[in-house]
């Protein structure tokens, strides 16, 4: 009998596979995982404590800066929030540009994953298809608020800015432009021996441990179970438009790949539709107060981000500032499944689990 | 605010000409006795009389307006009054709130259940207040009961009413699409509320989260300890009666 010995190790929190400031306490026996402890907040901001002094257009850069990857999905969950509890009804221009910012920033964050994901795995070149890719979408957004990451595009009541003459035309081009390249993505790794080994049957769990740990977006849907808050409980102009929405069914590492993978070619069908139903005519910006004032009461505003359910929830006095502001980040709640799903996997595992996960660190920590 | 005060200074302005066509008024009657004395001057006069006329008819216009605007007002004061005596129709989810009421009141306790409405600003969120000590089988049933399924815990947050502390649990179905907002109240002192992590898995680090930020401690919770602040941070930032390390200059 050979013995061995308990080794404790860090990982992190500056480490390049922890996509950001994340410590990873890790319990080895040999290389096998025997317990993992996630110790978080190093990036914690006291955004909600912030929020309870500031005006609600001073809180929407601060929702740039939790998840920024996705700014324009974090951008609507707070306006949409305060929105719902004055009542407010935005002009659908308005609408059709959020929807198409929205889905763009899908893409643009499902690049990310993609290509950082395989970096993780030890595939260098898949990231620089993805980062490239990326880049057409951020200076799409560039023309639309002169920012590449933290936009501070969306009002209450409306966004800030129209489309530039042409921009919806490059939207328009882009779409066949990055289905063509998904073609390209699949040949690269879709079909690679060695990448499925690292990936199939990796990190599995069913639906009803998804569930129970609150698990949303493809962490969710990978288990099988199909909930998309798009189509669910729809929220701006999603009920206009066809898509699908991609499940997986062992609940592992593959099924997250090939679900986020499909939810791109979804992205791209609804940008399709909307692109061709956009009214260039009409305001960008509804009937709102110079001083947004919202009436006292509360409101638990959710919607899909690329990581999974967002959600801001609004305690108001009746001030022009917040009471409590609290927000629900998709990466904080699937994160906490991750300590389960390490214990029997080896060190090359836990890096192929946390990267499925698709977490950002800024919006763990808020 | 600002359109009252319009409104205000419209008011004054319009009647201080009204003043003014007084004044000059009484002038020309003054003046009257003079000019009916010498006959000569024919011309003066009669431009002295069409000024009075219009004048005064500018006046009878602004006080017609004036009367306008005041039946306007109160036609409108008189139209918001029936609007507000009409009953508000039962929200549609009323229904589902009482049985879930009912089903509480059944299963546990007839005093579980605090006070039960529906949030409309909210899309008519159903909300139930549940007494802390009945929380854990409330949770049980919510989650297990085959006409709830509340399988999916969206959202858990801790709030300062500075009166009391609140947790609220957003709940959801993911089978019957029901949804339910669940507040468990606590006082400020010794904050404690029971866990839901036998419940629902996911409460575990929301609820640390609340422990750190809020003080509230959850009786039963696996491994309740600080999450977001450091081991040895004094205080919890969210309450309302926190004192900042570093308070602004």
């Amino acid at each position: 009998m050979v013995r061995t010995e308990e080794l404790l190790l860090n990982v992190g929190p500056q480490h390049p596979s922890t996509h950001g400031v994340l410590r990873i306490v890790v319990k080895l026996d040999g290389e096998v995982i025997t317990e993992a402890d996630p110790v978080i907040g190093y990036l914690h901001r006291g955004t909600e404590k912030l929020a309870e002094g500031l005006n609600y257009t001073q809180i929407i850069p601060y929702t740039d800066r939790m998840d920024y990857v996705s700014a324009m999905t974090n951008n609507y969950v707070l306006v949409n929030a305060v929105e719902t509890l004055m009542g407010l009804e935005i002009p659908e221009k308005a609408e059709f540009l959020r929807l198409i910012v929205m889905e763009l920033q899908r893409i643009a964050s499902h690049l990310v994953w993609w290509g950082t994901y395989l970096l993780d795995i030890g595939a260098m070149t898949p990231f620089l298809f993805a980062f490239k890719d990326r880049e057409i979408i951020i200076n799409l957004f560039n023309e639309l608020s002169g920012a590449r990451l933290t936009y501070f595009y969306m009002r209450v009541g409306g966004v800030k800015w129209d489309a530039p003459d042409g921009w919806i035309e490059k939207v328009r081009d882009f779409i066949p432009y990055m289905r063509g390249r998904l073609g390209e993505y699949e040949d690269l790794v879709g079909g690679n021996e060695i990448f499925l080994a690292r990936i199939k049957g990796v990190g599995a769990y069913d639906a009803q441990t998804a569930i129970d740990y609150g698990l949303s977006g493809a962490n969710l849907r990978s288990a099988g179970v199909k909930w998309d808050l798009r189509k669910d409980q729809p929220y701006s102009l999603y009920d206009r438009f066809e898509f699908d929405v991609p499940v997986g069914r062992n609940g592992d590492c593959y099924d997250r790949y090939t679900v986020r993978m499909e939810e791109i070619r979804q992205s791209l069908r609804i940008l399709e539709q909307a692109v061709e139903q956009f009214p260039h005519e009409g305001e960008i910006m509804g009937k709102v107060p110079r001083v947004i004032r919202p009436p006292e009461g509360e409101v638990y505003s959710r919607i899909e981000s690329p990581r999974g359910e967002i959600g801001c929830y609004i305690v108001s006095k009746g001030k022009a500032e917040p009471y409590r502001l609290k927000f629900r980040r998709p990466s904080f709640v699937n994160l906490q499944i991750l300590p389960k799903l390490l214990i029997g996997e080896s060190m090359t595992n836990l890096v192929t689990i946390l990267g499925s996960i698709d977490i950002v660190l800024g919006e763990v920590d808020c | 605010m600002s359109d009252e005060n319009k409104k205000i200074d419209n008011i004054d302005g319009k009647s201080t000409p009204s003043e003014e066509t007084v004044e000059r008024i009484e002038q020309i009657q003054a003046a009257d006795p003079k000019v009916q004395t010498t006959s000569e001057p024919s011309d003066p006069p009669a431009a002295e009389l069409q000024e009075q006329q219009e004048k005064e008819e500018k006046a009878k216009a602004a006080a017609k307006a004036r009367e306008e605007r005041a039946k306007a007002r109160a036609a409108k004061q008189e139209a918001a009054e029936p609007s507000e005596e009409k009953p508000k129709e039962p929200s549609r989810n009323q229904p589902r709130l009482d049985r879930a009421v009912q089903l509480i009141k059944e299963n546990i306790s007839e005093a579980a259940v605090e006070e039960a409405f529906i949030n409309e600003r909210d899309r008519d969120l159903p909300y139930l207040i549940i007494k802390p000590q009945f929380w854990t089988e409330c949770a049980a049933l919510l989650k297990d009961h085959e006409e709830l399924q509340l399988n999916y815990l969206r959202n858990v947050s801790g709030t300062d009413q500075e009166s009391h502390l609140e947790v609220a649990y957003h709940l959801v179905s993911l089978s019957t699409k029901q949804e339910f907002c669940v507040k468990i109240k606590t006082d400020r002192d010794q904050p404690s509320i029971p866990s839901a992590v036998d419940a629902w898995s996911t409460a575990n680090w929301n609820e640390r989260e609340i422990y750190d930020l809020l003080g509230i401690v959850f009786t039963g919770h696996p491994d309740l300890r600080r999450i977001m602040m450091p081991d040895d941070w004094v205080g919890h930032p969210l309450r309302k009666d926190y004192i900042p390390i570093d308070p602004e200059v």
